[in-house]
Protein backbone atom coordinates (compact mmCIF):
# COMPACT_ATOMS: atom_id res chain seq x y z
CA UNK A 1 0.00 0.00 0.00
CA UNK A 2 2.35 2.61 1.08
CA UNK A 3 4.74 1.44 -1.79
CA UNK A 4 1.89 2.10 -4.55
CA UNK A 5 0.81 5.38 -2.91
CA UNK A 6 4.87 6.62 -3.06
CA UNK A 7 4.60 5.72 -6.79
CA UNK A 8 1.53 7.81 -7.22
CA UNK A 9 2.60 11.06 -6.09
CA UNK A 10 5.48 11.53 -8.42
CA UNK A 11 2.99 10.45 -11.09
CA UNK A 12 0.26 12.83 -9.64
CA UNK A 13 2.46 15.45 -9.72
CA UNK A 14 3.59 15.16 -13.69
CA UNK A 15 0.00 15.05 -14.86
CA UNK A 16 -0.65 18.65 -12.75
CA UNK A 17 2.64 19.82 -14.23
CA UNK A 18 1.38 18.67 -17.41
CA UNK A 19 -2.01 20.32 -16.49
CA UNK A 20 -0.29 23.95 -15.97
CA UNK A 21 1.59 23.59 -19.24
CA UNK A 22 -1.27 22.84 -21.30
CA UNK A 23 -4.06 25.49 -19.52
CA UNK A 24 -0.60 28.23 -20.15
CA UNK A 25 -0.55 27.31 -23.93
CA UNK A 26 -3.87 27.60 -23.99
CA UNK A 27 -4.19 31.15 -22.15
CA UNK A 28 -0.99 32.38 -24.21
CA UNK A 29 -2.60 30.99 -27.17
CA UNK A 30 -5.44 32.88 -26.83
CA UNK A 31 -4.03 36.51 -25.55
CA UNK A 32 -1.15 36.55 -27.58
CA UNK A 33 -1.76 39.19 -29.77
CA UNK A 34 -3.19 41.72 -27.58
CA UNK A 35 0.08 42.53 -25.56
CA UNK A 36 2.40 43.82 -28.58
CA UNK A 37 -0.08 46.44 -29.55
CA UNK A 38 -1.63 47.31 -26.11
CA UNK A 39 1.73 48.69 -25.78
CA UNK A 40 1.37 50.48 -29.19
CA UNK A 41 -1.25 52.39 -28.54
CA UNK A 42 0.33 53.52 -25.09
CA UNK A 43 2.61 54.92 -27.01
CA UNK A 44 0.43 56.38 -29.49
CA UNK A 45 -0.41 60.45 -28.88
CA UNK A 46 -3.09 60.78 -26.25
CA UNK A 47 -4.79 63.81 -27.51
CA UNK A 48 -7.13 62.28 -30.33
CA UNK A 49 -7.78 59.75 -28.34
CA UNK A 50 -8.73 61.97 -24.81
CA UNK A 51 -11.69 63.48 -26.27
CA UNK A 52 -14.94 62.64 -25.75
CA UNK A 53 -16.19 63.78 -28.93
CA UNK A 54 -14.98 62.47 -32.24
CA UNK A 55 -11.71 64.07 -32.83
CA UNK A 56 -10.63 64.74 -36.55
CA UNK A 57 -7.19 63.77 -37.32
CA UNK A 58 -5.11 65.34 -38.19
CA UNK A 59 -7.41 68.97 -37.51
CA UNK A 60 -8.18 71.41 -40.63
CA UNK A 61 -9.18 75.14 -40.40
CA UNK A 62 -13.08 75.31 -39.51
CA UNK A 63 -14.36 77.29 -42.73
CA UNK A 64 -15.03 80.64 -42.57
CA UNK A 65 -18.15 81.61 -43.09
CA UNK A 66 -20.21 85.82 -43.01
CA UNK A 67 -24.29 85.76 -41.25
CA UNK A 68 -26.25 88.10 -40.02
CA UNK A 69 -25.79 87.74 -35.98
CA UNK A 70 -28.39 88.14 -33.40
CA UNK A 71 -25.95 90.16 -31.61
CA UNK A 72 -26.62 92.49 -34.56
CA UNK A 73 -22.89 92.27 -35.52
CA UNK A 74 -22.02 89.94 -38.53
CA UNK A 75 -21.14 86.33 -36.88
CA UNK A 76 -18.01 85.53 -38.23
CA UNK A 77 -15.05 82.29 -36.66
CA UNK A 78 -12.58 85.24 -37.04
CA UNK A 79 -14.39 87.03 -34.50
CA UNK A 80 -13.70 84.35 -31.79
CA UNK A 81 -10.19 83.46 -32.67
CA UNK A 82 -8.49 83.10 -28.75
CA UNK A 83 -12.18 81.41 -27.96
CA UNK A 84 -13.27 77.64 -28.05
CA UNK A 85 -16.24 77.74 -30.38
CA UNK A 86 -19.20 75.35 -30.21
CA UNK A 87 -21.34 75.08 -33.16
CA UNK A 88 -24.29 73.81 -33.61
CA UNK A 89 -27.05 73.99 -36.46
CA UNK A 90 -30.62 74.02 -35.78
CA UNK A 91 -34.37 76.15 -35.66
CA UNK A 92 -35.86 78.50 -32.73
CA UNK A 93 -38.96 76.34 -33.67
CA UNK A 94 -38.03 72.71 -33.10
CA UNK A 95 -39.43 70.92 -30.66
CA UNK A 96 -37.13 68.59 -28.99
CA UNK A 97 -32.98 68.30 -30.44
CA UNK A 98 -32.37 72.47 -30.32
CA UNK A 99 -33.98 73.10 -27.12
CA UNK A 100 -32.11 69.76 -25.15
CA UNK A 101 -28.72 71.49 -27.48
CA UNK A 102 -28.84 74.40 -26.10
CA UNK A 103 -29.83 73.90 -22.45
CA UNK A 104 -26.56 71.41 -21.91
CA UNK A 105 -24.47 74.16 -23.68
CA UNK A 106 -25.16 76.65 -21.48
CA UNK A 107 -25.14 74.25 -18.32
CA UNK A 108 -21.60 72.98 -19.80
CA UNK A 109 -21.09 77.19 -19.79
CA UNK A 110 -22.02 77.15 -16.16
CA UNK A 111 -19.88 73.98 -15.45
CA UNK A 112 -16.70 75.26 -16.92
CA UNK A 113 -16.74 78.36 -14.40
CA UNK A 114 -14.38 80.82 -14.83
CA UNK A 115 -13.31 79.81 -18.22
CA UNK A 116 -16.96 80.20 -19.26
CA UNK A 117 -16.11 83.79 -21.35
CA UNK A 118 -13.17 81.97 -23.62
CA UNK A 119 -15.90 79.91 -24.58
CA UNK A 120 -18.27 81.00 -27.80
CA UNK A 121 -21.71 79.44 -28.86
CA UNK A 122 -22.80 79.88 -32.27
CA UNK A 123 -26.04 78.68 -33.08
CA UNK A 124 -26.58 78.65 -36.79
CA UNK A 125 -30.44 79.01 -38.32
CA UNK A 126 -31.61 75.99 -40.97
CA UNK A 127 -34.58 77.84 -41.25
CA UNK A 128 -34.08 81.69 -41.87
CA UNK A 129 -37.73 82.02 -43.10
CA UNK A 130 -38.84 81.86 -39.52
CA UNK A 131 -35.53 82.88 -37.64
CA UNK A 132 -34.97 86.75 -37.93
CA UNK A 133 -32.25 88.14 -35.80
CA UNK A 134 -34.55 89.45 -33.53
CA UNK A 135 -36.40 86.33 -32.87
CA UNK A 136 -33.11 84.53 -32.71
CA UNK A 137 -31.62 86.83 -29.83
CA UNK A 138 -34.72 86.64 -27.68
CA UNK A 139 -35.34 82.37 -28.52
CA UNK A 140 -31.52 82.15 -27.48
CA UNK A 141 -31.67 84.72 -24.48
CA UNK A 142 -33.74 81.92 -22.49
CA UNK A 143 -30.85 79.33 -22.37
CA UNK A 144 -27.73 82.16 -22.22
CA UNK A 145 -27.57 85.57 -22.84
CA UNK A 146 -24.08 84.87 -24.44
CA UNK A 147 -25.29 82.78 -27.17
CA UNK A 148 -25.01 84.13 -30.60
CA UNK A 149 -27.58 83.25 -33.09
CA UNK A 150 -26.51 83.20 -36.64
CA UNK A 151 -28.63 83.55 -40.14
CA UNK A 152 -28.77 84.62 -43.86
CA UNK A 153 -30.08 84.04 -47.28
CA UNK A 154 -30.66 80.64 -47.54
CA UNK A 155 -28.25 79.99 -50.39
CA UNK A 156 -25.57 81.60 -47.79
CA UNK A 157 -26.98 79.36 -44.97
CA UNK A 158 -27.09 75.91 -47.49
CA UNK A 159 -23.31 77.09 -48.41
CA UNK A 160 -22.30 77.20 -44.74
CA UNK A 161 -24.15 73.50 -44.24
CA UNK A 162 -22.21 71.90 -47.14
CA UNK A 163 -19.14 72.94 -46.02
CA UNK A 164 -19.59 71.75 -42.50
CA UNK A 165 -21.34 68.59 -43.81
CA UNK A 166 -25.05 69.50 -42.14
CA UNK A 167 -27.62 68.34 -43.65
CA UNK A 168 -31.10 69.97 -43.38
CA UNK A 169 -34.79 69.13 -44.79
CA UNK A 170 -37.68 70.47 -44.77
CA UNK A 171 -40.93 68.57 -44.04
CA UNK A 172 -44.51 69.42 -44.03
CA UNK A 173 -46.42 73.04 -45.69
CA UNK A 174 -47.82 75.62 -44.24
CA UNK A 175 -46.72 77.40 -40.79
CA UNK A 176 -45.96 74.22 -38.58
CA UNK A 177 -43.58 73.17 -40.72
CA UNK A 178 -40.27 70.91 -39.63
CA UNK A 179 -36.73 70.91 -40.49
CA UNK A 180 -34.91 67.51 -39.83
CA UNK A 181 -31.23 68.46 -39.61
CA UNK A 182 -27.89 67.35 -38.39
CA UNK A 183 -28.35 67.24 -34.63
CA UNK A 184 -24.33 67.06 -33.89
CA UNK A 185 -22.28 70.03 -31.84
CA UNK A 186 -18.87 71.06 -33.83
CA UNK A 187 -15.60 71.95 -31.46
CA UNK A 188 -13.68 74.89 -33.10
CA UNK A 189 -10.28 75.55 -31.12
CA UNK A 190 -8.79 79.12 -30.19
CA UNK A 191 -6.77 79.10 -33.33
CA UNK A 192 -9.71 78.08 -36.08
CA UNK A 193 -9.34 74.84 -36.09
CA UNK A 194 -12.06 71.98 -36.55
CA UNK A 195 -11.28 69.27 -34.11
CA UNK A 196 -14.30 67.53 -32.95
CA UNK A 197 -17.67 67.01 -33.35
CA UNK A 198 -19.85 65.61 -30.92
CA UNK A 199 -23.16 64.03 -31.32
CA UNK A 200 -26.60 64.48 -30.39
CA UNK A 201 -27.43 63.17 -26.75
CA UNK A 202 -23.99 63.81 -25.16
CA UNK A 203 -23.78 65.45 -21.30
CA UNK A 204 -22.92 69.03 -20.24
CA UNK A 205 -20.07 67.43 -18.10
CA UNK A 206 -18.40 65.85 -22.14
CA UNK A 207 -18.26 68.92 -23.11
CA UNK A 208 -16.60 70.67 -20.25
CA UNK A 209 -14.23 67.89 -20.34
CA UNK A 210 -13.49 68.67 -24.15
CA UNK A 211 -13.56 72.45 -23.97
CA UNK A 212 -11.07 72.51 -20.73
CA UNK A 213 -8.74 69.68 -22.88
CA UNK A 214 -8.85 72.33 -26.40
CA UNK A 215 -8.47 75.61 -23.61
CA UNK A 216 -5.40 73.86 -22.01
CA UNK A 217 -3.61 73.43 -24.99
CA UNK B 1 -1.25 -0.98 -8.24
CA UNK B 2 0.79 0.65 -10.90
CA UNK B 3 -0.71 3.96 -12.04
CA UNK B 4 -2.38 4.17 -15.85
CA UNK B 5 -0.77 6.73 -17.58
CA UNK B 6 -3.79 7.26 -19.87
CA UNK B 7 -5.89 7.80 -17.23
CA UNK B 8 -3.61 10.22 -15.61
CA UNK B 9 -2.78 12.30 -19.18
CA UNK B 10 -6.76 12.26 -19.04
CA UNK B 11 -7.04 14.12 -15.72
CA UNK B 12 -4.11 16.06 -17.05
CA UNK B 13 -5.98 17.06 -20.01
CA UNK B 14 -9.86 18.06 -18.41
CA UNK B 15 -7.94 19.65 -15.66
CA UNK B 16 -6.40 22.13 -17.87
CA UNK B 17 -9.38 22.12 -19.80
CA UNK B 18 -11.53 23.60 -16.97
CA UNK B 19 -8.48 26.08 -15.73
CA UNK B 20 -8.66 27.59 -19.80
CA UNK B 21 -12.51 27.91 -19.37
CA UNK B 22 -12.63 29.26 -16.14
CA UNK B 23 -10.26 31.97 -17.56
CA UNK B 24 -11.89 32.20 -20.75
CA UNK B 25 -15.04 32.67 -18.62
CA UNK B 26 -13.71 34.86 -16.25
CA UNK B 27 -10.60 36.96 -17.56
CA UNK B 28 -11.22 40.53 -18.02
CA UNK B 29 -10.43 41.31 -21.70
CA UNK B 30 -7.79 43.10 -23.11
CA UNK B 31 -7.92 43.47 -26.43
CA UNK B 32 -4.93 45.22 -28.43
CA UNK B 33 -7.19 47.78 -30.26
CA UNK B 34 -10.37 48.84 -29.39
CA UNK B 35 -10.58 50.62 -33.28
CA UNK B 36 -13.55 49.61 -35.21
CA UNK B 37 -12.37 50.87 -38.85
CA UNK B 38 -13.85 52.00 -42.01
CA UNK B 39 -11.59 53.55 -44.86
CA UNK B 40 -13.11 55.40 -48.12
CA UNK B 41 -10.23 53.45 -50.46
CA UNK B 42 -8.01 55.67 -52.86
CA UNK B 43 -10.19 56.31 -56.31
CA UNK B 44 -13.45 55.37 -55.11
CA UNK B 45 -14.97 59.41 -55.78
CA UNK B 46 -13.28 58.08 -59.48
CA UNK B 47 -15.14 54.50 -58.97
CA UNK B 48 -18.34 56.67 -58.19
CA UNK B 49 -18.48 59.22 -60.75
CA UNK B 50 -18.08 56.09 -62.88
CA UNK B 51 -21.72 54.47 -62.16
CA UNK B 52 -19.97 52.09 -60.17
CA UNK B 53 -22.48 51.49 -57.01
CA UNK B 54 -19.83 51.11 -53.77
CA UNK B 55 -21.62 50.86 -50.35
CA UNK B 56 -18.39 51.38 -47.86
CA UNK B 57 -20.18 51.64 -44.48
CA UNK B 58 -22.83 49.46 -43.57
CA UNK B 59 -26.18 50.65 -43.13
CA UNK B 60 -26.02 49.21 -39.16
CA UNK B 61 -22.21 48.92 -37.50
CA UNK B 62 -22.69 46.86 -34.34
CA UNK B 63 -19.35 47.64 -31.56
CA UNK B 64 -19.01 46.20 -27.86
CA UNK B 65 -18.13 48.26 -25.14
CA UNK B 66 -14.63 47.62 -23.81
CA UNK B 67 -13.59 45.27 -27.37
CA UNK B 68 -14.10 47.46 -30.36
CA UNK B 69 -16.02 50.70 -28.83
CA UNK B 70 -13.80 53.26 -30.89
CA UNK B 71 -15.32 53.90 -34.66
CA UNK B 72 -12.58 55.16 -36.76
CA UNK B 73 -13.48 56.56 -40.21
CA UNK B 74 -10.80 57.43 -42.50
CA UNK B 75 -10.92 59.04 -45.88
CA UNK B 76 -8.21 57.95 -48.11
CA UNK B 77 -9.33 59.57 -51.18
CA UNK B 78 -7.93 62.46 -52.88
CA UNK B 79 -11.86 64.43 -51.88
CA UNK B 80 -13.76 65.15 -49.20
CA UNK B 81 -16.69 62.60 -48.26
CA UNK B 82 -19.60 62.69 -45.78
CA UNK B 83 -18.64 59.56 -44.38
CA UNK B 84 -21.33 58.02 -41.69
CA UNK B 85 -21.84 61.14 -39.21
CA UNK B 86 -19.40 63.82 -40.48
CA UNK B 87 -17.82 65.22 -43.40
CA UNK B 88 -13.85 64.13 -43.31
CA UNK B 89 -11.41 65.58 -45.66
CA UNK B 90 -8.93 63.83 -47.59
CA UNK B 91 -6.53 61.71 -45.61
CA UNK B 92 -8.21 62.70 -42.23
CA UNK B 93 -9.81 60.49 -39.71
CA UNK B 94 -12.13 60.73 -37.43
CA UNK B 95 -12.41 58.80 -34.27
CA UNK B 96 -15.66 58.54 -32.00
CA UNK B 97 -15.43 56.84 -28.93
CA UNK B 98 -18.75 55.47 -27.32
CA UNK B 99 -19.02 54.83 -23.83
CA UNK B 100 -23.21 53.76 -23.47
CA UNK B 101 -24.28 51.36 -24.67
CA UNK B 102 -27.25 52.40 -27.14
CA UNK B 103 -28.77 52.58 -30.32
CA UNK B 104 -27.08 55.43 -32.16
CA UNK B 105 -28.97 57.19 -35.48
CA UNK B 106 -26.79 59.20 -37.25
CA UNK B 107 -28.40 61.12 -40.51
CA UNK B 108 -26.09 59.85 -43.92
CA UNK B 109 -26.49 60.89 -47.50
CA UNK B 110 -24.47 57.65 -48.25
CA UNK B 111 -27.27 55.73 -47.31
CA UNK B 112 -30.25 55.29 -49.21
CA UNK B 113 -32.28 55.80 -46.39
CA UNK B 114 -30.06 58.71 -45.00
CA UNK B 115 -29.69 56.95 -41.92
CA UNK B 116 -26.34 55.38 -40.60
CA UNK B 117 -27.84 53.15 -37.29
CA UNK B 118 -24.68 52.33 -34.68
CA UNK B 119 -25.51 49.62 -32.17
CA UNK B 120 -23.35 49.65 -28.92
CA UNK B 121 -23.57 46.71 -27.19
CA UNK B 122 -22.29 46.43 -23.59
CA UNK B 123 -19.07 45.14 -22.25
CA UNK B 124 -19.26 40.78 -22.45
CA UNK B 125 -20.41 39.84 -18.58
CA UNK B 126 -18.06 37.82 -16.95
CA UNK B 127 -19.16 33.84 -17.28
CA UNK B 128 -20.88 33.07 -20.23
CA UNK B 129 -20.72 36.20 -22.23
CA UNK B 130 -17.54 36.50 -22.28
CA UNK B 131 -16.62 32.57 -23.00
CA UNK B 132 -19.08 33.33 -25.98
CA UNK B 133 -17.28 36.46 -27.13
CA UNK B 134 -14.02 34.39 -26.87
CA UNK B 135 -14.90 32.07 -28.79
CA UNK B 136 -15.94 33.73 -31.25
CA UNK B 137 -12.80 36.06 -32.00
CA UNK B 138 -11.02 32.81 -31.83
CA UNK B 139 -13.06 31.40 -34.49
CA UNK B 140 -12.83 34.54 -36.96
CA UNK B 141 -8.81 34.41 -36.07
CA UNK B 142 -8.96 30.94 -37.01
CA UNK B 143 -10.93 32.25 -40.54
CA UNK B 144 -7.98 34.42 -41.09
Amino acid sequence: MIAGANRRIPALAGALLLALLLAGAIIAGLSRDAAPQAAAVADAPARPWAMRAGAFDPPHAAPEFSLSGSDGTPVTLARYRGKVVLLSFGFTYCATVCPTTLSTLAQARKGLREAADAVQVVFVTVDPARDDPAHMREYLAAFDRSFVGATGTSDALAAVRTQYGVTAEKHGTGPDYVMTHTSSIFLIDRAGKLRAMMPFGHDPADFVHDVKLLLAE
Amino acid sequence: MRPSWKRLVAVALSLSLLVGLGWAALAPINVASRDALFEIPPGTSARRMAGEDLDILPQTIRLTLGVNDVLVLRNADRVPHIFGPTLIMPGQSFRLPFVQPSTYSFLCTAHANGQLNIIVEPAPAPGWQRLRWRWRSLIDKGGG
